[in-house]
Formats: structure tokens, C-alpha cells, sequence
């Protein structure tokens, strides 16, 4: 039911596997231990904030991640706390942590209750998706972490890089093309974004212009609101692609063949996470799809 | 179809020391729940009450753990005996309150709730909040136990068959209105509501367990007058007035015990299916059909797979946490093709 707003998890156990094997060297003896590192210990749900926490410098004090925490790739080795929805007391209490850093996706809320009754302090951090929202959790992930002037160096670093990749979309936003986001992980469940999504808010900036309008979230694909809306480009994410199996599986789908994207075949895929993820990555995400969605409509 | 239910010929209990053994085996199983786990446990934490002083590892033993298990232990004996007194009211091993759809009525009244209780012309009274949960799965329960007693009386007489396609319809009904909850739901709701849908103990804390443990107890007090009733209604409604049993109270009254129980663990645990099917069955296989005998062990024998089925949930894949609704189907599925294989003959 839920499924589909859950980020899927790409082959996480084998990257575990690879971690795990280096996480025995020390046990062997053979890398000095820390023995205390970091008297902070650090719980983090929600990808974006483990890239925030990775991005200040903080990396050494993560006791626990969520299953959505995928990049940087040495993320994946820490031990998973599990999906960001059903978290569990006991299992994050074991990791010993001072503090939870946590999205307010972050439940069930009952067990946040019995984490903060336990003496930990839980932070929910609001997932705004605009570039501000960014910067203000850069911000407040900074004064946790007591890294007030990384944040400030991160901050002033994606403003400009931030500035410098809103001029050059703005230099050729006159095309604004119509993009239809579909987020799936299996062609049976094939869900559309609406507005309020941080699809969405990707594709404003970029320029571009949602297909869908005229409802919130993501709701199931209907073939004829697609052929009523159409899309110039297809946006899905890696993960669906692959599910899908190819591009052309992706123009099977009921109502794609009959619109311009069909036609001509422009389909766009990013990754998850640096797509949808707003964290320090979001310049380089739209750069990445904003460069993306034009090169797909000049081969057109 | 009606399964014979044997009759104990002189003494109650018979021998018994397999009773003692499954009691021995229930307070084992306790200690071991109570002391695994993410966190380790060190005998002072037992001890921390007495002398007061409070490290992080007695909070998770204290405020965590042991209400959790002990809400397993409850909840399943709560299941249990729901699951024994719907298969002796409708005298069928088959007529599990999960099955006959009361578990997925009890979810779905939750889940309305959820969704719509905020969009209602009236505001709710403060005071009244934090019972709209419970009492709303507990109205889902009782309307589905009325339908199904209603259906099995009158469109369906003497149909086993009818009954169980009324369940499985009205399970569909309550899925079907739990599938649109979920898609009318916002982000926020839909949160709380995946909860119903696989089960979980992660809320339990000590007014829970006082609570489950004062209905499970009013249960038992009501089951020792319940049980003599039960063993003449196997004989049919007829046989059963004439030695004195006055049937229509003790359908209501069994009716009403089903649904308070199993709304309430709903509420608190979400839809935990096939403890109730199990475990008044895996009595019976062992002890004959005495319903002086299924009720009560019932209660200890769902308590011990829930219990079970809880520790494997919370400690295989720590720090994470599995719903522990998996584990009730992965060890009652393969039970219930079981069961049907050995009443085949029966059902062809």
C-alpha cells in the first residue's frame, strides 16, 4: 500500500557484504581501533540527512542509518536502524546513540516517544522541498553536530554553485517542456507525480513544466490523463528503469505511444536519491536534469 | 460439516502434566523474550526497582521490553480465546475471527477513523480522543460478529460453507474500505496506517498491559460458566435448549467477548492474523475437544506464539524490526494447509 512512496533499495546486501568484510579488519587487528572515537553518537533516518551529516564532516560520530541512506556508498556499511517508517526503540537504543537526526517521515511516533522517555534527543527535521529548506537543515544539522562553521561553508558553497547552475537553466528556460515523472519500482504499481512532490519541485526549477496537473501527490497512472496531458519527456528514476527492463518497455505502457515523449521516444532516468533526495547533492541534481531533459528534447 | 467434538469422560483435566509442561515451556519462553534482545541485559537491570538507580539498560528492560512481552503474551491469549469461542459458537475449527473477516472490520473502522475523524462537522471532545481508536476497532469487530451471526442464522441455515464464504466476503469488504483509506489518506495518515495492515508491539507500555490483563482475566471468569454452555451447543442449538442452555444469551454474550477482544488487540497491536485459528486447534489436537479444557489452554497457547512470533520479530534483523505480522503468517499459513489436508475428506 505504502510501497510506493518507499525509496527501493538497490542491491544493498551486496555492499553490505563488501563493507562487512572490511569492518572485520579491525577485529583482526589489523586497523588500530577507536576506542572513543566520538563521545557524540548519531542516529540518522532519512538519506538526505546522512549526506548532510557525511557533507560536514560528521561521518565518524554515525552510530546508525536508515535504509534509505544509500550515498555516500560508505553509509551502506553502518548498521541499519531499517526503514525509516517502522523504526524500532530497542534496536536504535542498542546503538547507543546521544542524538536521532530524523526527516519528518521518521515513525511510528510512538516509538520516537519511547526514544525521547529514554533520554535521547530526537530531532525531526522539516522536509521542505525547496533549496532553502535545504540550506535551513544544513543549518540545524550543523548546530547538532556542533559543526556551525562547516554549515556555513556548505551553505555558502551551494548558494554558489546553486546560483551558477539557476543562471544557466534560466538562459534557456523559454523551451520549458511538459515532463510526465513516473515513480516505479515494478511495471504492475506505476505511480505519477502531481504538485506538492518533490518531483515536482525538481522540475520548476529546472524549467520545466509537470504534465500533471491538478492533483496533489503521487496518484496511479491513468492512460488517458496521460495522453490528455502530453508530456514531451518521460522522467522516471534509475530503478524504475531497470525494473522496467528498457526504454522500449517503458513506451508499452498504456497511453505513453500516443503522446510527443512516445513518440519520440525521449525518456530521462535519474537516480533516486540525487533526484528526489534534496540534500547536498541538489545543485548537481539539476544541473544533471536539467542537462538531461535538454539534451532529450534536441535528439527529438 | 460438524466436527464431533470429544467429550473428557469423568475428570476435567485428565492428566495433567502436559498442562504443567506447556505452563513450564510459556514461563521459560517469557524469561528468554524478556532477556534478548538489541540491548544486552545484565541481572542488576532486574534489580534496578529495588535499589533505584537507573542506567540506560534498565529503561529498555523496564519501560520496554517487558511490556512488550508481556502485551505478546496477552494479546495471543486474547487471540486465542477469541479464535476458541468463535469455533465453538459457530461449532467449526475453521471459523477464526481472522478469517471470518472480524480482525479486518476491527482495522477498518480504525483506519475510517483515522482518516475521516478530523473531517467531521463535529469536534470530537478532547477527553474522548485517545479511546476513538479502541472503541472504533471495537465497533468494527462487534458489527462484523453481529452480520456473520445474523448470516449464519438465517440466510445460511446449518451452512458451514455459507458461514465461511460470509466471512470471506466481509473480510473483502473491509479490505476493500481499508484500500481506499489508504488511498484517500495524506502522507501523515498513511503513516499511521500501515501500522494496521502487518501488526506491531512496538506501542506497548504498562496501562496496556493492565488493561489487556484486566480483560483477559474478566475473559477467563466469564469462560468458567461459558465452557459447559459451549460443550451441549457442539450437540446443536436444540440439544443444547433442552438440557437448559439458554442459547441466545450465550450467543450474544459469546459474540460480544469475541469482538471486545479482538477489537482491543487490534487496536493496540494492529491485524495480527492466524493466532486465533492456531491456537484453539493445536489445543484440540492435544487435548481433545473439551471445552473446558480449549478454552482455557488456549489462552496460554496463543499467548506462547505470539510471544514467539514477537521475540523472532524484534531480535532477527536488529537493529531493525520486522512486522510481526510476518512471522504469525509464515508459522499459521503452512498450519492451515495442514489443517485443511486433515479435514479433507470432511470438506469434499
Amino acid at each position: 500500500m505504502s510501497i510506493a512512496h518507499q525509496p527501493a533499495m538497490p542491491s544493498r546486501r551486496e555492499h553490505l557484504k563488501q563493507w562487512l568484510a572490511l569492518g572485520a579488519l579491525p577485529a583482526l587487528g589489523w586497523l588500530p581501533q577507536p576506542a572513543h572515537a566520538a563521545n557524540r553518537r548519531l542516529v540518522c533516518v532519512g538519506g538526505a540527512l546522512t549526506e548532510i551529516v557525511y557533507a560536514l564532516g560528521a561521518s565518524a560520530e554515525l552510530a546508525g542509518v536508515d535504509t534509505t541512506s544509500l550515498y555516500p556508498p560508505a553509509a551502506q556499511a553502518l548498521p541499519s536502524v531499517g526503514y525509516a517508517r517502522t523504526l524500532s526503540a530497542e534496536g536504535i537504543l542498542a546503538l547507543a546513540p546521544s542524538m536521532v537526526l530524523a526527516t519528518e517521515d521518521a515513525g511510528p511516533s510512538s516509538v520516537l516517544r519511547q526514544l525521547e522517555n529514554a533520554g535521547i534527543a530526537v530531532h525531526i527535521l522539516a522536509a521542505n522541498h525547496q533549496f532553502e529548506g535545504l540550506l535551513q537543515r544544513i543549518q540545524k544539522v550543523g548546530e547538532l553536530t556542533g559543526r556551525v562553521a562547516e554549515a556555513s561553508e556548505l551553505q555558502a558553497r551551494l548558494r554558489n554553485e546553486w546560483q551558477g547552475v539557476r543562471t544557466s537553466v534560466e538562459a534557456h528556460s523559454a523551451a520549458s517542456p511538459r515532463v510526465l515523472f513516473i515513480l516505479s519500482h515494478s511495471m504492475s504499481q506505476i505511480m505519477v507525480a502531481g504538485q506538492e512532490t518533490s518531483a515536482d519541485a525538481m522540475l520548476r526549477y529546472a524549467g520545466a513544466r509537470n504534465a500533471m496537473q491538478g492533483f496533489t501527490g503521487f496518484k496511479p497512472l491513468t492512460p488517458e490523463a496521460v495522453i490528455a496531458a502530453q508530456p514531451d519527456i518521460i522522467l522516471l528514476t534509475d530503478l524504475g528503469l531497470k525494473a522496467a527492463g528498457s526504454k522500449a518497455a517503458i513506451l508499452k505502457l498504456p497511453g505513453l505511444a500516443q503522446t510527443p515523449a512516445g513518440r519520440k521516444q525521449r525518456i530521462v532516468s535519474m537516480e533516486t536519491m540525487l533526484l528526489l533526495g534534496f540534500g547536498p547533492r541538489l545543485p548537481l541534481a539539476l544541473k544533471e536534469l536539467d542537462r538531461s531533459l535538454q539534451s532529450a528534447m534536441q535528439a527529438g | 460439516m460438524r466436527i464431533p467434538f470429544r467429550f473428557a469422560p469423568r475428570s476435567k483435566w485428565g492428566n495433567p502434566w502436559p498442562v504443567v509442561l506447556l505452563l513450564a515451556i510459556t514461563l521459560l519462553a517469557l524469561a528468554m523474550a524478556s532477556s534478548i534482545g538489541a540491548v544486552p541485559i545484565s541481572w542488576r537491570d532486574w534489580l534496578t526497582p529495588l535499589h533505584g538507580e537507573n542506567t540506560g539498560n534498565s529503561y529498555v528492560l523496564w519501560e520496554l521490553r517487558l511490556p512488550r512481552t508481556l502485551l505478546a503474551l496477552l494479546a495471543g491469549g486474547m487471540l486465542g480465546i477469541a479464535g476458541a469461542l468463535a469455533q465453538g459458537l459457530f461449532r467449526n475449527p475453521l471459523a477464526d475471527p481472522g478469517l471470518l473477516g472480524v480482525n479486518s472490520g476491527a482495522a477498518c473502522a480504525a483506519a475510517l477513523t483515522i482518516v475521516f475523524a478530523d473531517s467531521l462537522p463535529w469536534a470530537w471532545p478532547t477527553g474522548l480522543r485517545p479511546w476513538l481508536l479502541p472503541l472504533a476497532a471495537f465497533a468494527g469487530a462487534l458489527l462484523v460478529c453481529f452480520t456473520l451471526d445474523r448470516v449464519a442464522r438465517w440466510i445460511t441455515p446449518g451452512s458451514i460453507a455459507g458461514l465461511l464464504l460470509t466471512g470471506i466476503a466481509l473480510n473483502a469488504i473491509a479490505v476493500a474500505v481499508l484500500g481506499l483509506c489508504t488511498y484517500l489518506s495524506t502522507d501523515e495518515q498513511l503513516r499511521s496506517l500501515s501500522f494496521w495492515t502487518l501488526g506491531s508491539l512496538a506501542g506497548a507500555g504498562w496501562v496496556i498491559v493492565g488493561v489487556a490483563l484486566l480483560m483477559l482475566l474478566l475473559a477467563t471468569w466469564q469462560i468458567r460458566r461459558l465452557a459447559r454452555a459451549m460443550n451441549a451447543l457442539a450437540l446443536g442449538e436444540a440439544a443444547a435448549a433442552h438440557v437448559g442452555i439458554e442459547v441466545e444469551t450465550l450467543r450474544a454474550r459469546t459474540i460480544l467477548m469475541v469482538a471486545l477482544l479482538v477489537g482491543a488487540t487490534v487496536a493496540w497491536c494492529g491485524m495480527i492474523s492466524f493466532i486465533s485459528l492456531i491456537a484453539p486447534h493445536l489445543v484440540r489436537t492435544l487435548h481433545g475437544s473439551d471445552q473446558r479444557r480449549v478454552l482455557p489452554l488456549s489462552i496460554v497457547f496463543g499467548g506462547l506464539l505470539l510471544l514467539i512470533a514477537d521475540t523472532l520479530a524484534r531480535t532477527l534483523a536488529t537493529p531493525a524490526e520486522i512486522p510481526v505480522g510476518i512471522f504469525t503468517a509464515l508459522l499459521g499459513g503452512p498450519f492451515f494447509l495442514m489443517l485443511l489436508n486433515q479435514t479433507r475428506e470432511r470438506i469434499g
